[in-house]
């Protein structure tokens, strides 16, 4: 596939720049108002999720027959940079949205996808996407979680750590292991549980540093039983199914970093021209115009990197994988760097919680972790650029 | 519905050289008041379940792409008057153009907003239901429509006036109508494809050198920014202590 033209990434069209406006529009005017409170509270915003789910924004990448905008990955992440720039837990709801739903939009059979696509491009139910293990993190070969077949069911147990929105999720996306003795990677399949079944609960719920508006939770199957008809795909596919759904669900957190360094940036450089010392703004001061001017150019590449790779991935690139991974590793170094020296312009100020930025700072550090660590997206570039020069 | 593309007041306004707001100098949004009026005819068109809101506009060639926010908010349909000619026009002409549109059109009722953010005359209204002799209805709290007429709810200094009239009615929306909804996603991708009718005012039998610039009444002779503000003093604190230097400034001044 031919990588798209300049042009692709630097153009959004009016559909584009109209639905990413109204998204700021909301993002200023109903969602920033909560952020603090949000992130003291630690509470999972519903009031948002009520309201993204009746402005179609969790409907937007879901296909159109089943309810959804079926919006392409570039606008997706458009929503979702919009509202991380406000508040990262709130533009987290978006991604989580459209990452668990993957397995289902990519595997799922049409008589899947009717049975769950259409209460979740409503939003009137939320999904979770459980892959993650206490022993299980980069290395997911290493899941544990069993699903054995017995008639015409399969019964999974196992446990689940970390699951973004695991507690508040009325469908997960379950990976678990059908073939034991198989080889790696080939012996995990996806499994969608409606989280009313038996033997599911929720365990314990993680204290975080950041995003701490997002309940991260530990899932527990015991003798959990779903009918054939909840497989995604055929088993064993499932490592492959979790490959291809970072594809798309790595841009997302990619937003999610240039979102929330955006929103840093906004509130140093109108702090920096408010704050009087020495008797001048401090946006004089050459130091300060260093920082905001680097802040300002790392948040704006990695912004480019996405929006080409979101056009890259959309247009079917046969390195989908490597356009996921470079623009999420940049993202999230931008987002840390970005934050922390927000943090530093403000001063004082910059670490008490009467202004945002010590907020942003603890929520980026999530960017460089989660959705594949920042060590293994440079794994995976290291690997497509190597394999392409041998 | 009466709508106006206007400066958006979160950007820079500026005045051109002819002392006329210059429409280009920042990115024209729909007229707030226009909003609520919207937003009532869109409740109305919801509560009767059937009908149509149309926008009708006098703006400049540029206007389709403002309107479109408000065909994303739920408006079926647009209608764009707009001519050269027209640059300029006072609120006369204004609501000359404006009636003789509505000439061509089919309604229940006319709304439009209390006044706009750039003029700010607050007079459209009333010039359109005089020349269409249309029964006037302002300062609307409550729309009521039922059996061929329609009962407002009008704001008066000590309350409440009900007026109750026959259609159709032009009636002048207020804030108090209700919040402007939010245009949903799905909404702006519908306004897409939803149809905006330009007529220039050939299309609407007027002659040009009856309207527009050249005949406005008024003419701005000069304008002036206010007087720049005397040094302020802002007192931030804690609530305690801030009071306390309050009541001392105060006190020293003998104003308490």
């Amino acid at each position: 596939m031919t990588a798209p033209g300049p042009t692709a990434a630097f153009r959004l069209t009016d559909e584009q720049r109209d639905l990413r406006d109204a998204v700021r529009v909301l993002a200023r005017e109903r969602v920033a108002p909560r952020a603090a409170e949000i992130d003291r509270t630690a509470e999972f915003p519903w009031d948002l999720k009520e309201l993204l789910a009746s402005q179609d924004i969790l409907g937007l990448p879901y296909p159109v027959e089943y309810g959804g905008l079926g919006a392409d990955l570039l606008t997706t992440c458009l929503a979702i940079e919009a509202l991380s720039a406000a508040c990262a837990t709130t533009g987290l709801i978006v991604a989580v949205h459209e990452l668990a739903a993957l397995p289902i939009v990519m595997a799922g059979t049409a008589d899947q996808k009717t049975r769950w696509l259409p209460d979740l491009a409503a939003g009137r139910k939320l999904v979770a996407f459980a892959l993650t293990e206490a022993g299980a993190g980069s290395d997911a070969g290493a899941i544990a979680t069993r699903a054995v077949r017995d008639g015409d069911d399969y019964v999974i147990d196992g446990s689940k750590r970390f699951i973004s929105q695991g507690s508040v999720a009325d469908l997960v996306t379950v990976f678990a292991v059908t073939d034991p003795g198989g080889k790696r990677h080939r012996n995990l399949s996806c499994f969608v549980v409606e989280t009313d079944r038996p033997g599911f609960s929720v365990g314990r719920l993680e204290h975080k540093m950041g995003i701490r508006g997002s309940p991260t939770a530990e899932l527990l199957f015991d003798g959990v039983r779903v009918p054939a008809s909840n497989l995604l795909g055929r088993e064993g596919e499932g490592f492959s199914l979790a490959m291809r759904t970072f594809e798309r669900s790595r841009p997302g957190i990619a937003a999610q970093a240039v979102g929330i360094a955006q929103g840093a940036l906004d509130v140093a450089a109108r702090y920096a021209n408010e704050r009087v010392q020495f008797g001048k703004p401090i946006a004089d001061f050459q130091m300060i115009q260093a920082m905001l001017a680097d802040m300002d150019a790392q948040t704006e590449a990695a912004r480019a990197l996405l929006y080409t790779a979101c056009a890259a991935i959309e247009a079917g690139d046969g390195d989908a994988g490597r356009w996921a991974a470079v623009c999420k590793l940049v993202a999230g170094d931008t987002a840390m760097r970005v934050t922390t020296d927000a943090v530093q312009v403000l001063g004082g100020y910059g670490y008490v919680d009467d202004f945002p930025v010590e907020r942003m700072m603890r929520d980026a550090k999530i960017t460089q972790l989660y959705e594949g660590t920042q060590q293994i997206q440079r794994l995976v570039v290291a690997r497509s650029l190597l394999a392409a020069r041998r | 519905m009466l709508a106006k593309p206007v400066p958006d007041t979160t950007g820079q306004e500026r005045l051109g050289p002819d002392f006329r707001v210059d429409r280009a100098a920042s990115p024209a949004v729909v007229n707030a008041n226009d909003d609520y009026a919207l937003e009532a005819a869109l409740k109305l068109r919801e509560t009767a379940g059937e009908g149509s809101v149309t926008l009708l506009a006098m703006a400049p060639a540029t206007a389709p792409d403002t309107l479109r926010k408000a065909l994303a908010m739920g408006a079926d349909s647009g209608v764009l008057v707009t001519d050269d000619a027209l640059a300029g026009s006072d609120t006369l002409s204004t609501a000359r153009v404006l009636a003789a549109a509505l000439g061509k059109l089919d309604y229940d009722m006319v709304l439009a907003g209390a006044d706009t953010s750039d003029g700010g005359t607050g007079t459209i209204g009333a010039g359109i239901a005089a020349l269409l002799g249309l029964p006037y209805l302002s300062y609307a709290a409550r729309i009521v429509p039922g059996g061929g007429r329609v009962r407002v709810h009008r704001i008066s200094p000590t309350g409440f006036d009900v007026l109750d009239s026959p259609l159709p009615a032009l009636i002048v929306a207020t804030q108090a109508l209700g919040e402007p909804r939010y245009p949903s996603l799905k909404g702006i991708m519908a306004a897409r494809s939803k149809t905006i009718q330009v007529w220039s005012l050939a299309d609407l039998g007027l002659d040009p050198a009856t309207v527009g610039g050249a005949t406005s009444t008024t003419r701005v002779l000069r304008t002036q920014a206010p007087p720049p503000r005397a040094a302020t003093r802002v007192v931030r604190g804690p609530a305690d202590a801030a009071a306390a230097e309050l009541v001392t400034f105060l006190a020293e001044r003998r104003l308490i």
